[in-house]
């Protein structure tokens, strides 16, 4: 039996506070939280880690992960995703299904759990697709992928267009208690768009999306969870104008989270500046107004988690003219010092911020992480919130550098990140 | 004199000043293309290649004879037939085009912000004529040229800009340019035509023509692409020719002595009436042409001392 003290932390508990203490790891999972008087005890046969005053937080659940395995394997392995998301601080990545092929069947989930497994250091649980191929026609076995290990359901930035097939696949998905992810958005009004629609997008010349798109396909997805009552999570909302609608539908007792990417939390669409391609991503970059307003309902519980949107797109899909260039950015080890930037701005506490990044994704997909309570698995990030840093994108772990943080002043890095108690990231 | 740019990539990064340089200069060549002999040699042992990745007769023509007045060695590559369907990117491209080293390099490309991204990856100095819809500054400077001689000035006059707003990089050139110039400008339109976030343009808007004609100076006519007319973003042609085409009824809202303007091609019985475009008192159409040469003309004359200037600081005087 191996026993580990982490002493003199700085322990972010979502379910609680910020308290310093410690707390003993045995056989992989936390087993006694304690005040730092008690740690100074003597514990025989433990052995005793210094986190040295830093941050000690649940790991991170990142629900939304590309990893371009199968397909695109030069973009991102199992591998290089997981030494990313090892040294981001990411304990579970919720993966993606739309690879090429897509994940729509038990078989090729098979391959994802097996590559997942001999590759990842960290946690990988594979979603699955909704609809074969993500055509949006014939809904998947949604059954024998629940048993093959899918946690939930998507076809990520395929909306299904045919709410007929969309709604059955929502009362099938109800009658398994299966989570289906939904990326809100009118694909008619967002058909061809590279930027919202406002004065910059028409300074620059391209085409644009009004950010009503995205109410519209929320106003839809929950007029059918109303009828279905499906368990729904949205993938990003990004915009003010849909937010009363979701607050609405969480008060009508609709079973329905959303999430919020980080790039959409941090970045605005002046960001784009002179066509930087790396800051084009799907959704694109809002108005700072509904940066703030987003920030806001994610303090306020209204949005309920923060992910990385990982979406790893090589060199000669961004070295394109703007509209050309693929949507998308590399975040799994950026994700905590960018989201940082929300603590060290005064708009969210640690936390609350790691309510957002582990505790309500772990509780979305019923899983035991996110949280420092003992009886939870050990998954921990230990990081120094304060230290700067100027990021380089050539010293991402992760195959592809498209980060629009390149050249960013940051502020924390992780120092350590364990995975069931073991060291996976870090020299402690 | 004063114009401290490399490229010429829009009107955005444009002081006035250097505006009022490049129109003051190109008022000269105006001068000289209506010589007999027009010939100037500032631009000789340059080398012009015009890249076009979209179909272009008169922007392209006009810069051919702009650099070839100049006395520069102009090359044509017509890019929508070559290399692109072979599957190139675009920064291949310029880098093949870049190793030949060009002097001065216009550009035309479907999309926005091509041209920029393009100018990144070359030494030379790049011209835009034409990216998407986003500028397409040497037209605007030909406009602000024309209307400068037909008016006197370029200042506090009332410019009415009509037609696709929304799809138009020349729209975009002209608003910019002429605020910069301080003068007020309205926008005429069907507001399916227009661009989100118009109103924060610092522009007064109209859906009405004779409205929006009222005492105008200066009266801008876009042209409508075809495949905008059915249904998509506009009823019919004869819809829109009867609430947005330009004819005599329509203009005589405008000041008396108000000038007709038109980019080019036009479409007659569309966007204007045939009789206005080609009534010399009113329409500037031709000299608008005109002005394109001599605009291009100055615009790769100041590009090319900056280049010399800049290579001579780098090569300690011996030219490369």
């Amino acid at each position: 039996m191996t026993t580990t003290l982490f002493h003199n932390a700085r322990l972010i508990d979502p379910e609680g506070g910020e308290t310093n203490g410690a707390l003993i790891v045995q056989n992989g999972l936390i087993s006694r939280l304690l005040s730092p008087q008690e740690a100074a005890g003597d514990l025989p046969g433990a052995t005793r880690i210094d986190c040295g005053g830093l941050c000690l937080a649940p790991g991170i659940v990142d629900i939304g992960v590309k990893v371009c395995e199968p397909g695109e394997r030069h973009k991102e392995s199992f591998r290089s995703a997981g030494l990313a998301a090892a040294a981001g601080g990411v304990t579970t990545m919720v993966t993606r299904p739309d690879t090429t092929p897509a994940i729509d069947s038990p078989e090729t989930l098979e391959f994802v759990t097996r590559r997942a497994k001999e590759a990842s250091p960290v946690h990988v649980l594979p979603m699955a697709t909704l609809t074969k191929g993500r055509a949006g026609r014939e809904m998947t076995e949604i059954g024998f992928l629940l048993d093959a290990g899918a946690v939930a359901f998507t076809d990520c930035d395929h909306v299904i267009t045919n709410t007929k097939v969309l709604s059955r696949a929502l009362t099938y998905a109800r009658s398994l208690g299966a989570l289906v992810i939904g990326h809100p958005q009118d694909p008619g009004l967002s058909e061809g768009a590279a930027a919202t629609s406002g004065k910059f997008a028409s300074l620059r010349g391209l085409p644009a999306v009004s950010p009503m798109a995205e109410r519209m396909g929320l106003d839809r997805d929950i007029a059918l969870l109303e009828m279905t009552g499906a368990r729904y999570h949205a993938d990003q909302i990004t915009t003010a104008r849909a937010l009363p609608a979701l607050m609405r539908a969480k008060r009508n007792g609709l079973d329905i989270t959303a999430g919020t990417s980080i790039h959409h939390l941090t970045l605005n669409e002046l960001d784009l500046a002179d066509y930087r391609t790396f800051f084009k991503v799907k959704p694109p970059l809002r108005a700072e107004d509904d940066r703030l307003a987003v920030i806001d309902a994610l303090r306020e519980g209204v949005i309920d988690i923060l992910c990385s949107m990982h979406t790893p797109q090589d060199e000669e899909s961004k070295r394109l003219p703007f509209e050309e260039a693929a949507s998308g950015a590399v975040a799994l080890e950026t994700l905590l010092p960018a989201a940082l930037r929300l603590y060290h701005s005064g708009d969210l506490t640690l936390p609350e911020l790691f309510r957002a990044l582990a505790l309500n994704p772990a509780n979305r997909l019923g899983l035991p992480q996110g949280r420092l309570r003992a009886g939870a698995p050990a998954d921990l990030v230990l990081f120094d919130p304060d230290v700067p840093f100027v990021l380089d994108r050539f010293t991402l772990r992760s195959k592809s550098k498209n980060t629009p943080f390149d050249g960013a002043r940051l502020q924390g890095k992780v120092r350590a990140t364990f995975v069931n108690g073991s060291c996976v990231f870090g020299d402690l | 004199m004063s114009f401290a740019q490399r490229h010429l990539l829009g009107i955005e990064p444009l002081a006035p000043s250097e505006i009022t340089t490049l129109l003051d200069l190109a008022d000269q060549y105006v001068a000289l293309n209506r010589r007999d002999v027009k010939h100037g040699d500032v631009l000789a042992g340059l080398t012009q290649i015009n890249m076009f990745f979209e179909a272009s007769t008169r922007t392209q023509a006009s810069f051919e004879l702009a650099g070839k007045r100049l006395g520069a060695d102009v090359m044509n590559m017509s890019m929508q037939a070559s290399s692109i369907k072979k599957g190139e990117t675009l920064i291949d491209t310029a880098m093949t085009l870049n190793a030949m080293h060009p002097d001065l390099l216009v550009v035309r490309h479907p999309h926005s912000g091509a041209v920029d991204l393009l100018a990144q990856k070359v030494n030379c100095a790049v011209l835009n004529a034409g990216d998407g819809r986003h500028e397409h500054p040497t037209q605007a400077l030909l406009d602000a040229l024309t209307i400068r001689r037909a008016k006197g000035r370029l200042h506090r006059l009332n410019i009415a800009i009509c037609g696709d707003i929304a799809h138009s990089r020349v729209a975009r050139s002209n608003i910019l340019l002429l605020g910069k110039m301080e003068n007020r400008i309205r926008l005429i339109g069907p507001p399916t035509l227009m661009p989100a976030g118009i109103a924060d343009f610092g522009v007064e808007v109209y859906d009405d023509m004779r409205a929006g004609l009222q005492d105008v100076d200066v009266v801008m006519m876009l042209r409508l692409q075809k495949e905008r007319m059915d249904g998509g973003f506009i009823p019919s042609e004869r819809e829109y020719y009867h609430r947005f085409g330009l004819d005599a009824e329509k203009l005589a809202h405008a000041k008396p002595d108000a000038i007709v303007m038109h980019p080019g091609p036009m479409n007659r019985g569309v966007e204007i009436d045939g009789t206005l475009a080609d009534d010399i008192n009113r329409s500037v159409i031709q000299e608008q042409v005109e002005m394109g040469v001599a605009v291009r003309m100055a615009a790769m004359d100041l590009l090319a001392r900056n280049l010399r200037a800049a290579r001579r600081q780098t090569t300690g005087g011996v030219l490369v």
